[in-house]
């Protein structure tokens, strides 16, 4: 058979790919997520920094970063399959795009929310005005209008097509959120996250990082195909391959 | 093609002068607005001259905001905005025109009144006319960024509050210069001018590409 580039971006086969690649996603996101929360919790050190170190709540790093860096990809995946979906006009692109933005929500929730449990005992605060946090907030409020505008257009078509414009729109947002920290004076700017460079993280630490990172990455891969799947079964409902389908999983 | 620019511009301009009091809602929103916070917080004078800035801009992108929501809808009921795609001549210099109007309509009074505003917040001289001039750069970006949600929610249910929802968080670099160029006056005259240069860099970006972007929204809604 002849490969061809557009293969799976037909709804119908791509239904049965995701649903064979969902537990491969599922499995790896556990098993990484496991060795992850092992190795951060008991082959690391206890304290971090010199004078004034921060204890066993430093922990919350390897939650905090790995959401964090989920919460900004996501943003790009999401606008990638917007714009495929404008340029193309493929209508996976689109069911893609939707079902990740849930999973990025969520995400830059977790991040806001492990930080303000971070940032009370490290800083003293719950919450500050710090460019990241602020950042990081409107990437927030990017996702939920993304999210609303979808779900408020009842023609499916148009719903994909203006929120697909609208993310395309707020991705100018990402590189200043990325860039935030890189001031260029830390004693002019008052921003509480400073630069750091990967080589100056201890290496257990740097390891339970990117191996949570990793499974958070494989978490969003298994939870967007399941909703792309039902959301492909929602609108090709009446097709003759979904009732086949739905015929075959009924008996098995 | 300025010709179709000033065409559209001028129509828009005649529309509203016909329903003066639509253009006078905006404003008097915005004064109210602006009134309500020493009500709320108190007036002593040091409290208000450090918020008025801030309260100030905070009122104009509500005003704006709300002001969007007319921005195509009447042109969208009687079917003017389907014949206007139809035209042979670009959608963005119509687009571009449109929003022009609106904001000579419904920023440039807000700009004007701005000073009085201040001046019950007891800011002064150098400052008020900071703040104009950080309005004056400011307030175009936010209509020519808020057409793009005004494009996109056309003809939705709930069209007002959604288009919040999508505009406000774009809004917020303009809020964070813009308020800053007024603060910083307070303190050395000098200090403005990098806050409004990038007040200037938003409005020329938003000049080049907001346009397209509503142009492109237009064509989604109305289809």
């Amino acid at each position: 058979m002849k490969f061809h580039w557009f293969h799976f971006s037909s709804p119908a086969t791509f239904y049965g790919l995701a649903g064979r690649m969902i537990p491969w996603f599922l499995a790896l996101a556990l098993v990484t997520g496991v060795v992850a929360l092992y190795w951060g919790f008991f082959e690391t050190p206890d304290q971090l920094g010199g004078s004034n170190p921060q204890k066993e709540y430093y922990r919350i790093i390897f939650v905090h970063v790995g959401s964090a860096w989920m919460s900004m990809w996501l943003y790009l995946v999401l606008a990638g399959w917007s714009a495929f979906g404008l340029v193309f006009n493929t209508r996976l692109s689109y069911m893609m795009a939707v079902s990740v933005a849930p999973t990025g929500a969520i995400f830059t929730f977790l991040a806001l929310f492990t930080g303000s449990f971070w940032g009370r005992p490290s800083w003293g605060t719950w919450w500050d005005w710090d460019p990241r946090l602020t950042s990081e907030l409107i990437l927030f409020f990017l996702y939920v209008g993304y999210l609303a505008l979808h779900s408020a257009i009842d023609d499916a078509r148009r719903a994909d097509r203006a929120s697909a414009l609208l993310a395309i729109v707020g991705l100018v947002c990402v590189p200043i959120i990325f860039w935030s920290i890189n001031c260029p004076d830390p004693n002019q700017c008052a921003a509480l996250h400073q630069r750091s460079s990967m080589g100056s993280i201890d290496g257990n630490i740097l390891f339970a990082m990117l191996a949570l990172t990793f499974s958070f990455w494989m978490y969003s891969f298994a939870t967007s195909f399941m909703r792309v799947r039902r959301i492909i079964l929602e609108r090709e409902a009446g097709t003759t391959w979904v009732n086949e389908q739905l015929e075959r999983e009924a008996q098995t | 093609m300025f010709g179709t620019f000033l065409c559209i511009l001028r129509r828009d301009i005649t529309l509203a002068m016909r329903r003066r009091t639509d253009i006078l809602t905006t404003l008097f929103f915005f004064i109210i607005v602006a009134s309500l916070f020493p009500l709320g917080v108190g007036s002593e004078k040091e409290i208000l001259r450090f918020l008025g800035p801030g309260v100030v801009w905070v009122a104009a992108l509500l005003a704006s905001m709300l002001a969007l929501e007319r921005l195509f809808a009447s042109d969208y009921a009687d079917g003017t905005l389907e014949q206007m795609m139809l035209t042979p001549q670009p959608l963005s210099v119509l687009v571009l025109g449109k929003v022009c109007a609106h904001w000579l309509l419904t920023g440039l009074p807000l700009v004007l009144i701005a000073p009085l505003i201040g001046l019950q917040y007891g800011l002064e001289g150098q400052t008020l006319a900071v703040m104009a001039a950080a309005l004056l750069v400011g307030t175009p970006v936010l209509s020519l960024v808020g057409s793009i949600g005004a494009a996109l929610t056309l003809g939705l249910r709930g069209g007002g509050i959604l288009l919040s929802l999508l505009v406000l968080p774009l809004y917020i670099p303009v809020l964070v210069y813009g308020s800053g160029a007024v603060t910083v006056s307070m303190i050395d005259l000098a200090d403005v001018q990098p806050f409004m240069a990038l007040l200037g860099a938003f409005l020329i970006l938003a000049l080049a590409f907001s346009p397209l972007a509503t142009a492109a929204a237009l064509r989604i809604s109305v289809e």
